[in-house]
This record gives C-alpha cells, structure tokens and sequence, in this order.
C-alpha cells in the first residue's frame, strides 16, 4: 500500500471526527473598471462583472468537495473597496452599492460577501467619508455584506479622527438592528495594517495591489491541533511546538492543494493561503480549548498569552513551509462568540476584555466578536479601537476590531448573533472615561522603527 | 481518478466480500488492499481506481455511506491526493 495505515487513519479521522476542513474559498474581483459618474450605471457593471466571474464559484466548489472528500465550508467573494469604486460617482449615498452586492451575493449563493470598505489609515478622501457614513445603513438593510474600514498602519501611523468617527458608526450600526442584538456590527471590522488578500470574513476585501482576480483560501482545523496535542501530555514546550507545527504542515498542505485545484477550475490565479485557526461555535472547534489542553485551567488565566504565542507562531511556521504563497492573517483567531471554549471562559470569569486585548499582541487579528454594554459611549469604543490600532502600528502586526454594542442590555447578559456568529455573554468596560483622549483628533505619528528606508 | 476508501468499526464475517462486491459492480478496480485492527477496530484501507466508473462521486458517496450503514461500519472515500499532500514531500 503507498500509505501506512497510520497516514490513512490519520487523515481520514481528521476529516470525521476533528472537523478539519477548508473554512473559505473566496474569489477578489477588482472593480475599479466599475466606476461611473453614474451610480446606476457603476451598479450596473458590478452586478454584470460579479454574476460573470463569480458564477461558476459555488458549483466549483461543491464539485471539489465531493470529488476530493474535503468540506468547503463557505464559499466567498471579496470585492475591491466600494468606496474607491463608488467615489467616481456623482452620489454621495454609498447604500445603493451595497444593496448591488448584497442581491449578487444571493444570486451566486454565498454567505457574505466582503468589501464594501475603505482605506483612510492616512486620510479620508471624499469616497471614504461617503462610505463610512453610508455603513450603518447599508449594514441595517443587507443580509450579507460585510464591511471593512482600515484606520491604521505601522507606516501612517494612526488616524484618530477616523478612531473618533468609527466609534459613533458602531453604535449607530447597533442601534439600527437593535432588534438583533446589534448583529449589523458583527459584519464590520476595523483595522490596522489590514491584509489586501484576507480570505475570511468580515474584513476580506480586495486590496487596489490586487490583479482582476484571484483565489484565496482560509485552512481551518482547531479541533485537529487540539488531538495532536492530546498525544503530548506532559511533554515538554519542545516536542509540543513540533508537534503542532508538523500538523499545520499537514493541514497547509490539503489546503494548498484544494485551493490550487479550485482555481485551476476557475480560470484565476491562485493567491494565498491563510492557514489561520478558525473556531466555530460547535464543540471540539475551539481554540481556548488547545490552549487549555496545552495546561491551563481556563483560557484567560494567566500563562494564556504565552500559549497563544506559541501556537500562533508554530501554525506560521508548519505551514509556511506547505504553501507556495501564504498570505491573510494566518495565525490564530480568538473571537468570543465565535468559539464555545472563549464562551466558557468568560462566564467562569476567567477571561476579560483586558486579557483577550492582551492576547491580540501575539494573536493573528484582534478584538472580535465581543459583545459590550449597550451603553458603552462612543469614545470608550473609540478607545478600545484605539489602544488595538496601537498594537498592531507598533508591533508592525495585523490587529483589528469587531465589538458589539448590544442595544439595551449590560454586562453579564447574553447576545445571540446565530449560526457560525454564535453567541456571547456581554463583557463589562471600564468605567473611567476616554472622553477628552478622544476629542483630540488629529493623527497619531508613525512609531520610530517604521522608517526603514 | 484514484481513491482511497477506508473501512472502520467492529470485525464480522462478510465486510470485505460485500465491499468488494459492491465496488466490482460498478466497474471501480481495487489497486491494493490491506486490513489491520488500530485501537480495537477492524480497518481495512483499499485503493480504488475510479476511471472506468460511470458514477458520480458524490452519487457514489451516498451508496457507500448506505452500505456501511446496513454492515454497521463507517466507510470513507476521499482522493488519493488528499494523502498524497499531507504525508509525501
């Protein structure tokens, strides 16, 4: 036989029982020959060029998925940021863009659809002031539009008045779908240093350095990490770290092959692949609960930033080596909601909004999928961004922010987002106001270390 | 196209035959065979070639999932080049 029945096993099981699978195929399209001075007119080419290129998408997928025995859990689609297609127009409502996409993304059958996003880490151009404005409402009226708003990087420094503006687009987004626990902010991030090739949502958009189109592919596998390393109780940090890196190899290497398959058929170029750790709400698909295999009582206790270090990087590096581009954020996760084992922390009280910004230092995104008091104001939300946006400017990362203010509930009480979004006890703030830190406006420089010229 | 079909759970008289079986009569050629216990159950791991099949993968899938089903045994079927990737370099 070619395969040992050790290697068949192994695989076979990772698929059955440790729910290894491919998290998401998402196609960019550029639409920057999109733009009209006619918004009808841009709306038009988009929903003709997206319906065209992304047509076969979901058929592809579901043909590799039966043919190679690998779930494709989601397929996607990630477009260029709206607000530099939509600002060659006359309108100053970037809503109807969304409305566009929102209706291409039912009629090609995919989740959520990324992009409707802007670049103002430097300054707002009139595109994005339109856009920004435009988020709350286009995120009220769509099902399926995710959005993206990059304030910060290690090169510009950051932006605070677009922090200050982003905290009062939060709660104005939660207000409008108060009616659902404020879900209008779970399809919005913010970020530093934002990736132009993410494949995962909510923050995929396709950067303006992006050719027409490309296949990028988000590898999953927490549950498959976390048996590896059941195999490794009381070993040393040594044979854990090798442990977990020769698994993400595996890992990388199905994804690289799946995703290079899906594009070949296609007709696009393969971009990256990002071989983050993405929990889902399910048990057995946590990562608070490798790292708690790892030795820990509870995610969040202390101990926990070491963990995730090593784990982020050691996915890094297995799976560096697996891939002929790897790109996106590539790491670990940790959102609340999104992963039962985070849940569980927060309501034993082991983990708080402190520790998990704690963690983003070391993770592969930030702040996400918490959810906050209804009442939190918008300059401690605008605090909270900033102090990430910080992180990641200075420790020349990826950091990003995805909070829920839920309207009309406190601390203690549970936000219920549905589906792969979960749900999750509301985490308290602090009570001490950033009020007049916030007022200030203006642009935070460029740490020392970014000029590298 | 190439495959790899596994065969999981407890011994009993009769797996191999009616797996054998079910695969002939769909023209799909069994390249190599072997069968071993791992942790208490009963595995049997076969490489199948599909080419002469006029199935459909999936189709196939969901017969094979009825007959594990009727022998009280998980069967899986996934590409060769799953295995391929992740164990050669």
């Amino acid at each position: 036989m070619l395969f040992s029945p050790f290697e068949i096993k192994e695989t076979v099981d990772m698929f059955h029982h440790q729910k290894l699978d491919i998290r998401a195929i998402t196609l960019g399209i550029s639409l920057l020959d999109c733009a009209s001075p006619s918004g009808p007119e841009s709306r038009r080419r988009i929903r003709e060029k997206l319906l065209r290129v992304a047509g076969p998408l979901v058929r592809v997928g579901r043909e590799i998925e039966a043919e190679f025995g690998v779930p494709i859990i989601n397929k996607r689609v990630s477009v260029t940021p709206i607000a530099l297609v939509a600002a060659a127009s006359e309108e100053d409502d970037y809503e109807p863009w969304a409305r566009t996409l929102d209706e291409c993304a039912k009629e090609l059958g995919i989740d959520f659809l990324g992009g409707f996003s802007a670049l103002v880490q430097k300054g707002v151009a009139r595109g994005d002031q339109n856009l920004i404005a435009s988020i709350p409402r286009a995120l009220a009226n769509t099902d399926r539009v995710c959005a993206s708003v990059n304030l910060a990087s290690t090169k510009s420094g950051i932006n605070m008045d677009a922090v200050r503006e982003m905290g009062k687009i939060i709660l104005e987004a939660a207000a409008l779908t108060a009616d659902r626990d404020g879900i209008g902010c779970a399809k919005l991030v913010v970020f530093c240093n934002a990736p132009e090739d993410n494949p995962f949502m909510a923050g995929a958009f396709h950067g303006p350095g992006e050719g027409d189109n490309c296949l990028n592919v988000g590898v999953s596998g927490p549950g498959v990490i976390k048996a590896a390393i059941e195999s490794c109780r009381g070993a040393s940090f040594d044979e854990l770290a090798e442990t977990i890196k020769r698994t993400a190899f595996k890992i990388t290497r199905m994804g690289q092959l799946v995703g290079g398959e899906a594009a070949k058929r296609l007709g696009v170029p393969f971009g990256i692949l990002d071989l983050s750790l993405a929990p889902t709400p399910e048990v057995g698909d946590s990562v608070a609960r490798i790292l708690e295999e790892m030795g820990l009582e509870s995610t969040g206790t202390h101990g926990t930033t070491a963990a995730l270090a090593m784990l982020t990087d050691m996915v890094k590096k297995g799976g560096v080596m697996a891939s002929t581009h790897v790109g996106g954020l590539s790491g670990a996760f940790i959102p609340v909601s999104e992963d039962e084992g985070m849940v569980a922390a927060v309501r034993a009280g082991s983990l708080s909004l402190d520790k998990l910004e704690a963690m983003t230092c070391v993770c592969s995104v930030g702040l996400d999928m918490i959810a906050l008091p209804g009442d939190t104001s918008a300059s401690t939300i605008s605090a909270i961004i900033a102090d990430e946006m910080a992180i990641g400017m200075v420790n020349n990362k990826t950091t990003a922010v995805r909070v829920i203010p839920v309207p009309g509930k406190k601390a203690g009480d549970w936000a219920e987002f549905g589906g792969l979004l979960g749900g999750a006890p509301i985490m308290p703030v602090h009570r001490f106001s950033s009020e007049a830190f916030i007022a200030r406006g203006g642009r935070i420089p460029a740490p020392i270390h970014s000029f590298r010229n | 196209m190439k495959a790899i079909v596994t065969v999981v759970g407890s011994d009993k008289v009769g797996i191999i035959a009616k797996v054998s079986n079910f695969l002939a009569e769909r023209e799909i050629n069994i390249d190599d065979i072997s069968q071993t216990v791992l942790e208490g159950n009963f595995v049997m791991m076969m490489m199948v070639d599909l080419s002469r099949s006029a199935e459909r993968v999936g189709q196939l899938k969901d017969e094979l999932d009825v007959l594990g089903e009727q022998l009280g045994v998980s069967i899986a079927m996934m590409h060769e080049r799953v295995f391929s990737a992740m164990h050669r370099i």
